[in-house]
């Protein structure tokens, strides 16, 4: 049979199948086992009722426990296992040999910086698309355009951006949009703006910024006095100097740094900055996700009181920053928690771009590595329980905010 | 502190549909100036373009003589209260009402005891560190207050400040706000509402918006006692007042007219000789109306129902020819009445008489 047609009739069976079994079970229930007819007719009713939610929900709960949690008990049990030794109970020893793996080390340490920087700025960018679209005629048609890439699936977006990045010899025309831009660069005084001046401005005033913020972590500490918000703000003081310091090394780094002009780069093997680019491919797809999320928050702003903060004397900076992001930090919180965790499971993408090599490794793929190309169950399982723990928490956060959002 | 004046105000949406036309308005010092009017007249409208939250289309506003036409609403030195008090849901009480102070660059101290006062003023020392969502009806209307007190402005601003407070808590707070008024009583105040009860005892002066421009500006008395036209006549007052059709036949100081289908009135509205026949309309409030038995009366008509309120009872006549359904309110309890057939009058002082939709008195 043709593999549409199968699909097709898959399609036929599976909703028809659902369909069927709400039905006549519903029926078996009303009609066979509690009637609601006869002596017992209101109590048949009443039992009848209290039996149906759980009728109704037993084929998600019968998939959910068969398909989750059953693989999650049994992915821990593997993790305690060698199957060397025909699976033998070999307790935390598959742990210690994937805890002394660099590449376990490096795939935790880029699940980090995935983790920080995607759903920042896809929130950053999903807000400030949503800010700006709503106030413009076209803005249905540009929403439409940044929502696109959610409809495309991470494989496909990451052959897109592939070709993006793609490299061929000098003097060949190159097809990657990247590597065009790049050799139209010349050592001139448009590089110097560009590859020079623009980052190193740009990290500059990161720096600044990040020490602004860690000297009114200071007066706040100055004049709220010590306690636990001090620690907390002591600690916010300690990232942000680390950070000037780090912004300051880069935008010396933008400055002094010797290009290759003129020469095509293979990007995804320049280790540091192939991390990178593999982000932006998710950032392009859940900056549309934040924009229609925050952009429904936006709306239900009441305009009074955006009207009442313009009487007040507010900038249109004040108006957003001080009354409108404050009553939308709820939705902030949620797509943010949101597109964590779809970076923390972030597999596709960098097993179709670089497959985990030149240092992009991330725990997904180098769970995938152990399981299937290594057939190592036990160091597999292992790692997959720890993307577990570090979802875990913030799946349960996010619930708990989205619930809060609700209400 | 203020005087505003509108010359020729105008607004026009997309340079087609017209709301508003040729306002003309001064208002002094100190004045409590209450715009009302049916819905959709315009009058939340003016008020927002006073604002400077609407751009106004043509004509000139001036506040203490200086056109304020293009001066951003922070710098016009108004203050607006909100229907729905528009609170910063995020911010509490304090800093709700010190925010434009702080925008404004304020040293705390002065921050401080603009707060305090206002805080003092409106009995809201005790909520400032609560956010608005614990706050009742009434005390969020009185922080919405507080936050325009605080900047100390040169003209308050309400967009119906009560109309989402429940019955009895709005005629508490008309009160706070009439004795906040009569505390700063060099204050200019511009109140929108669509409740006579608020205009009649709130205002200064009255304006009467229909229509696109302003029927009437006046005292609440002079609106009520001497209606420029037909729609301030009914519109003020409840129920509205009774419009009767006639024709002139005594002319001078006393005028006579003599309904259709009914008996003569005479008024103390002063006619000319050549109105002798003019076809008019005779206002009568209900309220006015006396019952009687003599031959000197209004008109006679069949009570269709009685509302029995206590301290007045509604009778709602039958039509009499043409005319409108009369509406009459006597003192006391008059359930007896419903069926019968009476005799209503009113005393010549009490009745106006509309020309072409004008009161003749004006003319």
């Amino acid at each position: 049979m043709n593999p549409a047609l199968q699909g097709l009739v898959t399609i036929i069976i599976g909703v028809g199948g659902c369909l069927a079994y709400f039905y006549f079970s519903n029926q078996l229930l009303d009609k066979v086992l509690l009637p609601a007819k006869g002596p017992n007719a209101g109590r048949n009713t009443n039992r009848a009722n209290l039996i149906r939610p759980w009728l109704f929900l037993f084929p998600a709960v019968f998939a959910l426990g068969l398909y989750l949690a059953y693989p999650v008990v049994a992915t821990l049990w593997y993790s305690l296992t060698d199957r060397n030794q025909g699976g033998a109970f070999v307790g935390l020893a598959n742990y210690r040999q994937m805890m002394a793996e660099p590449k376990f080390w490096e795939a935790l340490r880029n699940n980090m910086l995935w983790l920080i920087i995607v759903p920042a700025a896809s929130t950053a960018f999903g807000l400030l698309a949503a800010q700006l679209t709503d106030r413009i005629k076209w803005g249905a048609i540009a929403k439409s355009l940044i929502f696109m890439p959610m409809a495309i699936s991470f494989v496909g977006a990451s052959v897109i951006f592939k070709l993006i990045y793609d490299t061929r010899p000098a003097g060949q025309n190159q097809i990657g949009a990247l590597n065009a831009v790049w050799l139209q660069f010349d050592g001139g005084i448009g590089s110097f703006l560009i590859l020079r001046l623009l980052p190193g401005a740009l990290m500059i005033s990161a720096a600044a910024l990040a020490l602004y913020l860690a000297w009114q972590a200071v007066q706040a500490i100055r004049e709220k006095g010590m306690g636990a918000a001090a620690v907390l703000r002591a600690v916010l003081i300690a990232v942000m100097l680390y950070i000037a310091y780090a912004t300051l090394g880069l935008a010396y780094g933008a400055f002094t740094n010797v290009h290759p002009y003129g020469v095509p780069q293979t990007w995804l093997t320049i280790p540091g900055w192939n991390s990178f680019l593999l982000m932006v491919v998710l950032i392009w797809i859940q900056t549309g996700f934040a924009m229609v999320i925050l952009s429904a928050a936006l709306r239900g702003i009441p305009e009074e009181t955006i009207e009442a903060a313009i009487v007040d004397g507010a900038n249109p900076f004040q108006v957003f920053f001080k009354i409108k992001m404050p009553q939308i930090s709820g939705t902030i919180v949620v797509v943010w928690t949101t597109i964590t965790l779809v970076v923390l499971k972030v597999f596709d993408i960098v097993f179709a771009m670089t497959n985990g090599q030149w240092e992009t490794q991330v725990l997904a793929n180098y769970m995938f590595d152990k399981l299937f190309r290594a057939s190592d169950w036990g160091v597999g399982s292992a790692s997959a329980m720890v993307i577990m723990l570090l979802v875990s928490p913030i799946l349960i956060w996010n619930v708990y905010n989205a619930r809060k959002e609700m209400r | 502190m203020a005087e505003l004046k509108l010359t020729n105000v105008a607004k026009t949406y997309g340079g087609k549909v017209d709301v508003l036309k040729d306002i003309n308005l001064d208002i002094k010092t100190g004045e409590l100036i209450v715009f009302v009017g049916p819905s959709g007249c315009g009058k939340s409208t003016l008020l927002r373009m006073i604002a400077g939250l609407e751009k106004i289309t043509g004509g000139e506003l001036q506040i203490d003589g200086q056109v304020v036409n293009d001066v951003p609403p922070a710098q016009r030195g108004i203050a607006m209260v909100f229907q729905s008090y528009a609170l910063y849901p995020h911010m509490t009480v304090r800093e709700n009402m010190s925010f434009a102070l702080k925008l404004a660059k304020k040293s705390k101290a002065e921050i401080e005891q603009a707060v305090t006062r206002a805080a003092r003023i409106l009995q809201l020392e005790d909520y400032l560190d609560r956010l608005p969502k614990a706050l009742s009806g009434g005390q969020r209307q009185r922080v919405a207050i507080g936050r325009s007190i605080v900047r100390d402005p040169k003209v308050y601003l309400f967009d119906e400040p009560l109309s989402n407070l429940d019955a009895a808590l709005r005629v508490a707070t008309r009160i706070e706000i009439a004795q906040l008024k009569e505390s700063m009583p060099n204050s200019t105040m511009i109140y929108v509402t669509h409740d006579q009860v608020e205009a009649m005892t709130l205002a200064t002066r009255i304006v009467v918006l229909a229509n696109k421009g302003i029927a009437q500006v006046g005292t609440p008395l002079e609106l009520y006692e001497r209606p420029e036209n037909e729609f301030v006549a009914q519109f003020i007052g409840s129920p509205a007042m009774n419009l009767l059709a006639g024709e002139i036949t005594g002319t001078g100081a006393i005028t006579k007219v003599k309904l259709h289908g009914g008996g003569t009135v005479t008024s103390a509205v002063p006619t000319r000789d050549s109105d002798i026949g003019l076809q008019v309309n005779v206002g009568i409030r209900p309220e006015d109306m006396v019952e009687t038995s003599g031959e000197d009366y209004a008109f006679e008509g069949k009570v269709n129902i009685t509302e029995a309120l206590g301290e007045v009872t509604l009778l709602y006549f039958d039509k009499v020819g043409d005319n409108n359904a009369v509406i009459g309110k006597l003192p006391g309890i008059h359930a007896d009445l419903r069926g019968k057939s009476v005799r209503m009058a009113a005393s010549p002082d009490k009745v106006q008489i509309f020309a072409n939709g004008q009161s003749l008195y004006y003319r």
